[in-house]
């Protein structure tokens, strides 16, 4: 595969080096939360306590912080499948999002969604979306509703919408940076390029395999940055955000990373060869971040072992208390179909006869 | 015969019908290096090459409209489409163009495709990930839809399909794919359009499809057991609709549940009971009900599923339903 890490087009970090170790340390703990919260939930679906698809963030730690630390409180999140880490990171319980992928009533949405449907209101995380590109026309429906009720300025709301690289190959994508070039809406489209879609690699799946000039069509401004790296890719999308915010400027943010998995938890990745499993275990982004800390005199082994134990701790504390949740009852089947009430909704059951001689008769 | 699964059925007959004709080709998302999402292109890259074996990238209207294309031209793609979910964002190639194209153009233009798609919930995917969408395919003139419910007839529909001369949807079960059975050797070619008798009995007659299928023979086995006798037809094509082998079996035993994976309204089991109902009203002995999957965005959450999702009990209670109201006595 060709070397992308440095691109012609990569970014290059605006302030390396002008973070206080206390931010930077936030951010490592965050990318531990992260990683071992997935660990965990691999475990846990090996032992069935988790069904259906799971899709885990490991190797994309340092793209959540990062991009998440760029986002403020009253910016608005749409992102993908893969979306614990950023679930984590916008702010979840830890508990109630393991409760989700549990299936139990206290999950971030009751149980109906798991894996990968987080979301929170209140948080501006508006859903993991499992249809491939689904979710980029509404992202960038709530970039239009951003427009139309407010004005562009530097405290303006954005929206941050996530995608793989393999989802740019999709209609939805494509009309979608249409639109919001030519509204010029308040958005920020995110490619996590981890360099597969499933088992396709990017370059037998784009004819454009520099993801982030495919907005070219549509004015739509590109950068590249490497995904490894929580600090450069948070002040790229720092940059990206204010362009979004003050200018009302749709982009196009790339990050490179690595998948370090399969595709999803069930995938052994037997398609990957020895010398790209290679590749992408040594560009893990945890170690690697926690190093450059180590160096920078930012972190000692002491700090960051307890950091370590202490995640393991809330992880452990998650699961618990998924696992001491209760079940939704089937009683509650029909709870969350329609928000207004409305006549005739159908309540059957299996099996029920879907109308008795009485109701008729009454 | 041997005996086969249902996932090694399909890959024995796409292997075969590539090797027969030069003009068949496979395409769709995975199907190549990653042998497919559910691995039933498995080994067909290799043995057939990447011009046989096309992987796309993820834009399924677009390689759904590729295939539609060449087979105006009389190449004769089979395309998979990872589930029946994702032919929604296809469905404008499907409906619009592949299913009208013959009649819009006054018959000048064939289109030899075939779209296989795995539909079906009970594997905890939520509620985007779960749908049986297949009647919304069925309801259209101009498409096929043929939905196997075993290994045998999974290879010999599958032939036919690829043969056929008309876009044909052949819907797969994602709870069906390790299901095994007797596969007769040889070439096997289905009938498009005939319904078959899975089982015969005299009692009542069960009319389901795909996966309700083997639901069905499962639950007619049980009440066997307590002398109660079930026939089960399996429709095999939903459309066409064999409507003379279901009405025949219903002039037999006077009594006919539906047992379907879709949602009730405007079901299978809709069009099945008013046919039952216009055409052999006379020999009915009871109303014809439906057991069909509760009408929400189906749930994560396994309790949830599972009380969404029609299963042998419920088929059970409503067969025994059936028969106390026609005073059926043994
Ligand atoms: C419309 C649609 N087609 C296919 C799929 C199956 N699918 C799920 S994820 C995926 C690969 C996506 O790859 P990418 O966009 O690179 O994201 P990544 O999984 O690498 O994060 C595919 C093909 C789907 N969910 N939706
Ligand atoms: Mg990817």
């Amino acid at each position: 595969m060709a070397d992308t890490r440095r691109p012609a087009g990569a970014r290059r970090t605006a302030k390396q080096g002008g973070d206080s170790a206390e931010t930077l340390r936030g951010y490592y703990e965050q990318m531990v939360l992260v990683r071992e919260f997935e660990l965990r939930a691999s475990e846990m679906y090996a032992r069935a306590k988790i069904g259906g698809y799971c899709h885990l963030n490991l190797g994309e730690e340092a793209t959540v912080v990062g991009l998440l630390a760029a986002l403020r409180d009253t910016d608005y999140l749409f992102t993908t499948y893969r979306d614990h880490g950023y679930a984590l990171v916008r702010g979840m319980e830890p508990g109630a999002v393991m409760a989700e992928l549990f299936g139990k009533t206290t999950g971030v949405v009751g149980g109906r969604g798991g894996s990968m449907h987080m979301f929170d209101a209140d948080l501006r995380m508006l859903g993991g979306y499992g249809i491939v590109g689904g979710q980029i026309p509404p992202a960038t429906g709530a970039a239009f509703a951003i427009d139309y009720r407010s004005k562009a300025g530097k405290n303006a709301e954005a929206v941050m919408c996530l995608m793989g690289d393999a989802t740019t190959n999709i209609g939805a994508f494509h009309e979608s940076l249409n639109l919001a070039g030519l509204w010029k809406l308040p958005i920020v489209y995110v490619i996590v390029n981890n360099r597969l879609g499933m088992g396709t690699p990017v370059e037998l799946a784009s004819a454009e395999p520099d993801l982030y000039k495919r907005g070219s069509a549509y004015r739509i401004p590109g950068v590249r940055v490497d995904g490894d790296d929580p600090v450069a890719v948070r002040d790229a999308a720092i940059a990206a955000l204010d362009k979004a915010r003050a200018d009302r400027q749709p982009s196009i943010l790339e990050t490179m990373s690595f998948r370090l998995k399969g595709h999803s938890v069930v995938d052994p990745a037997r398609y990957r060869s020895k010398e790209d499993n290679e590749e992408a275990q040594a560009n893990d982004p945890v170690p690697a971040f926690r190093n450059r800390l180590l160096k920078a005199g930012a972190l000692d082994e002491k700090t960051a072992d307890g950091i370590h134990d202490a995640i393991e701790k809330r992880v452990t504390d998650a699961v618990d208390f998924a696992d001491a949740s209760p079940d939704p009852s089937p009683s509650e089947l029909f709870d969350a179909v329609y928000a207004t009430p409305v006549a005739n909704e159908s309540r059957a059951y299996p099996g029920d006869p879907v109308t008795t001689v009485e109701s008729v008769a009454s | 015969m041997t005996e086969l699964t249902y996932r090694q059925a399909l890959n024995d007959t796409l292997r075969a019908e590539l090797t027969r004709d030069e003009n068949v080709y496979l395409i769709g998302e995975e199907i190549g290096v990653f042998e497919g999402s559910y691995k039933i292109t498995a080994g067909l890259l290799k043995e057939f090459g990447p011009k046989r074996v096309v992987d796309t990238p993820i834009s399924e209207e677009g390689f759904t409209g590729v295939a539609i294309g060449s087979a105006m031209l009389g190449l004769r793609p089979v395309v998979e489409i990872m589930t029946l979910n994702f032919s929604l964002i296809a469905i404008d190639q499907i409906v619009n163009h592949a299913a009208k194209m013959y009649g819009m153009f006054g018959g000048r233009v064939k289109v030899p495709l075939v779209i296989r798609t795995p539909g079906g919930g009970g594997q905890q995917l939520a509620a985007t990930h779960s749908q049986n969408l297949e009647v919304w395919y069925a309801h259209i003139p101009g498409l096929k839809v043929v939905a196997p419910s075993n290994p045998a007839d999974a290879k010999a529909l599958l032939t036919a399909a690829i043969r056929d001369d008309d876009p044909v949807l052949f819907l797969e079960n994602l709870g069906l794919y390790n299901t095994k059975g007797d596969v007769p050797d040889g070439e096997q070619v289905a009938e498009i359009g005939r319904a078959a008798i899975a089982r015969e009995g005299t009692d009542l007659t069960v009319v389901s499809y795909s996966r309700g299928v083997v639901t069905a023979l499962e639950v007619a086995e049980q009440l066997a057991g307590e002398g109660i006798s079930i026939e089960v037809v399996d429709l095999r094509s939903l459309r066409p609709l064999d409507r003379v082998t279901f009405c025949e079996s219903v002039k037999k035993t006077s009594r006919a549940v539906v047992f379907e994976d879709d949602m009730l309204s405007y079901g299978v089991g809709a069009e099945i009971s008013a046919t039952i109902g216009e055409a052999v009203f006379d020999w009915l002995d009871a109303p014809v009900r439906r057991v069909a999957a509760a009408e929400v965005p189906l749930p994560y959450a396994k309790p949830l599923e599972l009380a969404a999702m029609p299963d042998a009990a419920a088929l059970t209670k409503v067969i025994r339903e059936t028969l106390a109201a026609s005073g059926y006595r043994k």
